[in-house]
């Protein structure tokens, strides 16, 4: 009953941080909150009516007083300020080392992908101390993607991708909420963070990596199928930039566009393009682009499959072709419905 | 003019120059209007309350047992909208306000009388649609309507209450430029700007925000509207939902460009009132009162610039949350300045125990641990973690509820003679300001704690980590709604059973003491001449402000 706990389970790099500033925070409120209660009581008995007290008012240095009250609140805010905007900028830049993992949220069930192929619904499975990257998008709805544990949270946007790193330190189960209200079951859609080990991550991986989950196929030879299947590689031709750009090299790199911007080929660049090819054209391609949009025939699934097949594209044109990507050409199988896929894949 | 010098008792007093219902559905007397709207908002408190009672129980055990999570959603935006839109935001200013305002500037009544009555009308037109909405099973989209759940996924009365809130927001637009009109033109003669009352001031930085804010969520909830009206159709038109070509985040922008705002919309008055009370019951001018009223104008400017503290893990960009967050921080620093000032007030002061100072010094403690929540909140890596969980539930409830309910509560109490004639018994005022701030406290601070602990809002079942604090919150909330039902008993009382008080019963400064209790209709048989400062109270001089005057004092 009075085990209390007043912090939640510290499960990753930046749950002690955070913590810091929020004890400090609760010491400088605490006693600014202790102080004014006090004196209100104070004042308000010494100077009761019924008390005999000299209540001639000196001439007071208002200004300067004010001049204190206004400055010293002041510059203790801005010290909390810049101590919690140093901890925030940290976890916005993931480590390029980070393990990337994609997130597809809907109402009301968390989708994971792991680039091996592992599929898992409201479950994520990790290896302790390894920095983690979640590219996130939603089906339908806003929804909020929260490990208390972990003290991060990261709004999961339909129509884009949103990312949140972090590293966890701790082997243990930890919750997974929802915290953007999303309607009707939104305190179902919950799940659990599992951080393992390295040797029973690498069991739970299954031998190979293909997965526990029977399911062969990495998501970027998936990615290979759904290239194929929509004829990507009619005009994308690997060693020709004459119709379409190279996507050989092409991920993480800077785009010239038409209008004279830059910009990075990151994931949201490259599902933008599929999706809105008029939105950024390359520079040198005629606008408005022969590209069609793709918006009613692609998934969400199959677009991070498609944006991992793009990065090993990037990778295979970085180091000379040499891992070859999967050869085109393999009809698509339609894809198994969700309830029967992700049935499949619980653990 | 000529006046009547035979002193006949409850002259022509505003609240007998009419009794049929025609009298007071087509009046244009201020301090009708003002009981118009006490009246409606106080049905509207009640239903939102219940609302409130259901949510607390059903949260008592993890499980969602008590209510479906269809009700339970249905159930968490009817109390947010129903108390925002239809409460808070008009429960200072429409009431208190309006009722005040002229009197403290020494004026007959607003400068558009019509514009006022108007503005009820628009409030009730707003509230029916809000009743209509309820009736139609009730909306599940949260009172922020955040889409493109509430434009394109959800099932439920989303338009009728929205085009409510549209309307209220309109009757909000018209105080407020009723009140910027009135204090800047009708202000008596030698009531110059820094004579005003402090509770002119903050209707005042209201008024601004109320004008200048309201607008955007009038846009910004029709827009809503319209992409949900056409979403089935051939012609859909994407203005948030990314499907059809819009943004989500643009809606979120918006809606708080005005909503933050708001809150200060419900905060200032009660600044306002808490200033005219421990000023009156220390017999102390306020002290700082340029930097009081300063504070005002500074937090209703910097109240615009502060509303993506509200969308730091949105999405929105890293270098824009700083900026927030900087300013949210400096925001803070206004607050600071009136809390510091108010205790000021009482060290040498002669002070009085009444209820209405009791509702004071309470939110003086509330708004202090809701204000240095809010530094909480602005610290980016702490919202981070504490967004979206119980910790924003109670950092706003100790603003909106402590703060602005008890500032609400108080002033009622301070001026409730002065509206009706008549004293309520002092012990049973006492005895209920204890309890609702024991029951609000109960209530709302284990929710900072399971906040922390990561308990998320708007929901329905619950981890069962988090019953403990939960059961303390339920208890805490019943003693709250019982301590909110005394006033409404012994104020009701008191109209009919209370002692008659006169002009003056505190012995307080102030224009609207010199004149009767309750007021003629057009206020001042002569327009009063100011010739001194606002607070001109010495502590040296032992006087009574206990309220128990019968007859009181008529002048001063």
């Amino acid at each position: 009953m009075w085990d209390f706990p007043l912090f939640p389970k510290q499960g990753s790099s930046f749950a002690s941080q955070v913590d810091a500033i929020y004890a400090a925070l609760w010491l400088t409120s605490g006693f600014f909150m202790v102080l004014i209660a006090t004196l209100l009581v104070v004042f308000a008995i010494r100077f009761h009516h019924s008390q005999k007290r000299d209540r001639k008012l000196a001439e007071h240095k208002t200004a300067l007083l004010e001049a204190v009250l206004i400055g010293g609140p002041t510059l203790i805010a801005l010290g909390i300020f810049f101590w919690a905007a140093a901890v925030f900028f940290h976890t916005q830049q993931a480590p390029d080392d980070a393990m990337e993992v994609y997130v597809v949220a809907k109402q009301w069930m968390w989708k994971v992908q792991h680039p091996g192929g592992q599929r898992e619904i409201n479950a994520l499975h990790l290896p302790v101390g390894r920095a983690v990257k979640l590219t996130m998008t939603s089906q339908d709805v806003i929804h909020s993607f929260y490990v208390p544990a972990f003290r991060v949270k990261q709004d999961v946007l339909p129509g884009r991708y949103t990312t949140l790193w972090f590293q966890p330190t701790e082997v243990g189960e930890y919750h997974l909420f929802c915290a953007e209200y999303c309607g009707l079951e939104h305190s179902r859609m919950i799940g659990k963070i599992v951080v393992m080990s390295p040797s029973d991550y690498e069991a739970w991986l299954g031998p190979g990596g293909a997965g526990p989950l029977g399911e062969a196929g990495t998501l970027s030879s998936a990615g290979g199928q759904v290239f194929a299947h929509l004829a990507c590689n009619n005009c994308h031709v690997a060693d020709s930039a004459l119709r379409a750009p190279r996507l050989q090299g092409l991920f993480g790199s800077q785009v010239k566009l038409a209008s004279g911007q830059t910009v990075i080929a990151d994931e949201g660049y490259i599902r933008e393009s599929v999706l809105d090819p008029n939105a950024k054209i390359v520079a040198g391609y005629p606008s408005p682009s022969l590209m069609p949009t793709f918006k009613s025939q692609i998934s969400e699934d199959q677009l991070i499959e498609l944006i991992e097949y793009i990065k090993l594209l990037s990778a295979a044109g970085m180091v000379g072709d040499e891992r070859q990507p999967p050869a085109p050409g393999v009809e698509l199988t339609p894809a198994p419905t969700p309830a029967n896929r992700e049935e499949s894949n619980q653990p | 003019m000529t006046t009547l010098n035979i002193p006949l008792p409850r002259r022509h007093d505003y609240l007998s120059a009419g009794s049929t219902i025609k009298s007071w559905l087509l009046t244009v007397d201020h301090k009708r209007i003002a009981l118009l709207y006490l009246v409606s908002i106080t049905l509207f408190f009640f239903v939102g309350g219940a609302a409130a009672t259901l949510i607390r129980v059903e949260l008592m055990t993890p499980r969602g047992d008590v209510v479906s999570a269809e009700a339970y959603n249905r159930l968490f935006t009817l109390h947010g909208a129903v108390m925002i839109f239809f409460f808070l935001i008009p429960s200072i200013p429409a009431t208190l306000g309006n009722f005040l305002i002229p009197l403290m500037i020494g004026a007959r009544d607003l400068a558009f009388p019509k514009l006022n009555l108007a503005s009820w009308y628009f409030f009730m037109a707003g509230g029916i649609l809000a009743v209509v909405a309820i009736l139609k099973g009730g909306v599940d989209t949260g009172w922020t309507f955040y889409t493109p759940y509430s434009s394109t996924y959800s099932n439920s009365a989303v338009t009728w209450m929205a085009c409510g809130a549209l309307l209220a927001g309109f009757s909000s637009i018209f105080t407020g430029i009723n009140f910027i009109a009135t204090i800047h033109t009708m202000r008596a003669p030698g009531m110059s700007w820094f004579r005003l009352p402090l509770f002119v001031w903050a209707h005042y930085a209201t008024s601004l925000i109320m004008v200048l804010g309201t607008p955007v969520v009038a846009i910004t909830l029709l827009l809503m509207v319209v992409e949900r009206t056409f979403r089935n159709t051939s012609m859909q038109i994407g203005i948030f939902d990314p499907a059809i070509g819009g943004d989500p985040v643009l809606f979120q922008h918006l809606f708080w460009f005005y909503s933050h705002p708001a809150v200060y919309i419900m905060i200032l008055p009660s600044m306002g009132v808490v200033s005219e009370i421990i000023s009156c019951f220390s017999r102390k001018p306020v002290f700082g009162y340029t930097f009081v009223a300063g504070s005002s104008l500074a937090i209703a400017v910097l109240g615009f610039l502060v509303w993506g503290h509200h969308m730091f893990v949105s999405g929105q960009s890293m270098y824009a949350s700083m900026v927030f967050s900087v300013l949210s921080f400096l925001v803070a620093v206004p607050s600071a300045i009136k809390v510091f000032n108010w205790t000021a007030t009482l060290y040498k002061g002669r002070v009085t125990f009444t209820t209405p100072l009791l509702y004071a010094i309470g939110f003086i403690g509330l708004f202090t641990i809701g204000g240095l929540t809010g530094l909480f909140l602005a610290s980016l890596a702490i919202d981070v973690h504490v967004h979206d969980t119980y910790f924003v539930v109670a950092h706003f409830h100790y603003i909106m509820v402590g703060g602005a309910v008890m500032g609400y509560l108080g002033g009622l109490h301070f001026w409730w003679p002065k509206i009706t004639g008549r004293m309520y018994p002092k012990t049973w005022g006492i005895f209920s300001a204890v309890l609702i701030f024991v029951g609000f406290n109960l209530t709302f601070f284990p929710q900072f704690i399971v906040g922390y602990l990561g308990m998320p809002r708007r929901y329905h079942a619950y981890s069962p980590e988090f019953q403990v604090l939960n059961v303390m919150s339920t208890a805490g909330a019943s003693i709250l709604g019982a301590g909110y039902l005394f006033p409404f008993t012994y104020l009701l009382w008191s109209l009919f059973r209370g002692p008659k008080v006169g002009a003056n019963p505190w012995g307080a400064k102030g224009l609207e003491w010199q004149t009767e209790s309750p007021p003629t209709t057009h206020n001042f048989d002569e327009t009063p001449i100011v010739t001194e400062p606002a607070y001109n109270y010495d502590p040296e001089i032992e006087d009574d402000a206990s309220g128990v005057v019968a007859g009181g004092r008529t002048s001063l």
